[in-house]
């Protein structure tokens, strides 16, 4: 057999027929379903008398709209009431399992699929959602989809797909202290651009990626789609296999053997090639920090604010010039002398428990600064009663960061969590586009450990020398 | 759905790049439960002063591009969140057809579930076209999905790829997931066989999986 790569061992093992053209009728392992993309598809259901053909392959979970306050209270938007309400009834009415809001196990929906061994290697996977690269982390081929092919999939538990190219990610090396696959993701988004992945999948590979942790892995994954690739993954090992060994909804006993043999097959053949090969070192990778209105626009701790002036480009100057002004920056103005006044630690990038331990740990006896608002959202009712046996919450709290329900939260600020106009946030999360945390907000993407340098000194500081 | 063969409509003009799901259709919007109405959300803070009031500006609140039914824009249009809610917006806007010189895959993919067009020409075409819109009122194109070609006033055409597959199933307004019912067979084939080869796909992962 020809050498292949993972994505493309991976797609294979999908195929249920081909047009002529190449088009592919893709099996679909399993889906995932949130409150905000699949109102609709359900009512295609509805409307055309059909059901899911596996409903037992699919898992649903309210977060975008939910409140990160008591949830005794109830929602106060009706909107978002609304919308919850709908996904319960359709759950129900579909058969479909459910977290409900007041579950445990209830959770950012890219969080918990892992966390409940429902993302596995070899899998494809899709969701209503673009942060579905998140899923990859564990050699699985996991991407974002409209509301129309939620419904496709319930339907028919199949996806009407164009092969897409496949690129290689390398980066080897060692990455400095406090430096995290947030920044290595930042720095390669910066590197390749928005759209320099569109119509890729990526694999990353390299020494620095093998050494990532599996929260790491999925962190990196996670913001694939920032740099415009639908997919993003790393392929299966020991760490994998230890991860998802023992969750609830992962393969038990003698299935379980027999599914880790098969995971073992799942790497980049050794003489198979990629479309394209992009190369970093992990030593060159600084802390990273965004300054503009796209998660390209980023750029080291230790360099400055970009001049227009000096690009040549019309379109890349134009739009930076504009990116600054929204941003409320001056070119050339140190990245370490912008000033902050929220702090947001959450979202499906960076709010799993590794996160919050690291994050903790480093507030641990420091007070957030005068005039700094920060709040800690974990990425699930798991992730939060976990951090809560290790005491993780004394010591945001005793720091003065707000300990808060888990959900979406303000990464889109769907619910209640929003920045006021011309507020500025620094945030673990994955997209700083114009108004994504609240009209007129301006938001800086980082790792949880620059997150929370900046929320006790109130502006950026290098996480590398901070004492 | 609707098919979408040929169609001759007045352009409205985009001249950015990068432009977001999130730009063209903001969260507060994507809390319904309907693909319909969502025109009032279609770049809702883009359309606003700083002072809330209206921009004259913008585009869409221009008199001139009242109508439009082609939106013209720049490279990696629709990047971002996946929210289906952004073609929707645009349709119910009155837009069935978005050119631009490259887009987003996912925001690309659904527009064709709707009955949309995303046209992909050339930077120095759209660069063209875009300069023709802006001096030019009433300024039109012609976008024939059959030959696959955009016709400018002045006669000058553009071509422009589309898969085979897609092409066809927007040509004849075909219902995708009736389509892919049609292979159920090759479906269910699949499904045999996979179980076979890995098992522990097919458990079922509901708590009491007979009762639904």
């Amino acid at each position: 057999m020809a050498a292949q790569t993972l994505f493309e061992k991976i797609w294979e093992s999908h195929v249920v027929r081909a047009e002529p053209d190449g088009t592919t009728l893709l099996y679909v392992d399993r889906q995932l379903v949130h409150e905000v993309t699949s109102p609709q598809a359900f009512e295609g259901l509805k409307l055309s008398g059909r059901r899911p053909r596996r409903p037992g392959a699919t898992l649903a979970v309210p977060d975008h709209n939910v409140p990160t306050t008591d949830r005794t209270l109830g929602i106060a938007d009706p909107l978002s009431a609304k919308q919850i309400r709908t996904l319960e009834e359709n759950c129900r009415d579909f058969g479909i399992t459910l977290f409900g809001m007041n579950d445990i196990r209830q959770g950012v929906v890219h969080i918990i699929g892992p966390e409940q061994g429902f993302t596995l290697p070899g899998t494809t996977i899709v969701c209503g959602d673009s942060h579905t690269s998140t899923h990859g982390a564990f050699g699985a081929l996991a991407f974002g989809i409209g509301t129309s092919e939620v419904e496709h999939v319930l339907a028919t538990q199949c996806l009407v797909q164009k092969r897409p190219k496949n690129m290689e990610v390398r980066v080897d090396g060692m990455l400095s202290e406090l430096c995290s696959a947030k920044d290595v993701i930042l720095a390669i988004i910066g590197k390749i651009g928005t759209a320099g992945g569109t119509g890729y999948v990526i694999e990353y590979t390299g020494s620095a990626i093998r050494a990532l942790s599996m929260e790491g892995r999925m962190t990196l994954c996670n913001m694939s789609i920032e740099g415009g690739a639908r997919a993003g993954m790393v392929a299966p090992d020991e760490k994998t296999v230890a991860y998802i060994k023992g969750r609830p909804l992962a393969p038990k006993e003698e299935l379980f053997e027999q599914a880790v043999q098969a995971w073992q097959q799942l790497k980049t053949d050794s003489n198979a090639t990629y479309d394209m090969t992009v190369t970093m070192r992990a030593e060159d990778i600084a802390p990273q920090v965004s300054w503009g209105t796209n998660p390209g626009m980023v750029t080291g701790i230790d360099q400055r604010v970009p001049d227009p002036r000096t690009i040549t480009d019309e379109n890349q100057r134009q739009a930076t010039e504009r990116a600054l002004e929204y941003m409320g920056l001056i070119p050339n103005m140190p990245m370490t002398d912008i000033k902050i006044d929220t702090v947001f630690i959450g979202s499906c990038t960076n709010s799993r428990i590794e996160d919050l331990r690291l994050a903790a740990n480093l507030a641990k006896g420091k007070s957030v600064a005068t005039g700094v608002r920060a709040m800690v959202v974990p990425g699930s009712g798991l992730v939060k009663q976990q951090a809560e046996q290790e005491g993780l919450d004394r010591l945001f709290k005793e720091a003065g960061f707000e300990w808060r329900e888990a959900g979406c939260s303000m990464c889109l600020a769907m619910n209640a969590d929003v920045l006021q106009p011309g507020e500025r946030c620094a945030s673990t999360s994955n997209r700083n586009f114009e108004g994504r945390q609240g009209a007129g907000g301006r938001t800086h993407l980082v790792s949880p450990a620059m997150a929370v340098a900046a929320a006790v000194e109130g502006h950026f500081v290098d996480i590398r020398t901070w004492t | 759905m609707q098919a979408f063969t040929i169609m001759t409509g007045l352009v409205a003009p985009l001249d950015r790049v990068n432009v977001d799901t999130d730009q063209i259709i903001p969260k507060q919007f994507l809390k319904t439960i309907k693909r319909t109405g969502l025109r009032e959300g279609l770049f809702y803070d883009w359309r606003k002063q700083k002072d809330g009031s209206q921009d004259p500006a913008f585009f869409l609140n221009q008199p001139r591009f009242q109508g439009a039914t082609i939106l013209l824009t720049r490279d990696n249009f629709g990047c971002g969140s996946s929210r289906e809610h952004a073609p929707w917006a645009l349709l119910d806007q009155g837009f069935r057809c978005v050119i631009a010189s490259s887009f987003a895959d996912i925001f690309y993919n659904n527009c064709f579930q709707n009955g949309m067009l995303p046209v992909v020409l050339k930077a120095d075409e759209v660069l063209a076209m875009m300069k023709g819109v802006l001096a030019t009122p009433g300024y039109q194109l012609t976008v024939d999905l059959g030959s696959q070609t955009v016709t400018a006033p002045d006669g000058t055409r553009s071509h422009f790829e589309i898969d085979p597959f897609r092409k066809d199933c927007l040509y004849r307004g075909l219902d995708a997931i009736g389509l892919t019912l049609q292979h159920e067979a090759a479906i269910a084939a699949y499904e045999t066989r996979r179980k076979a080869e890995a098992p522990w796909l097919f458990t079922d992962l509901r708590p009491n999986p007979g009762r639904a």
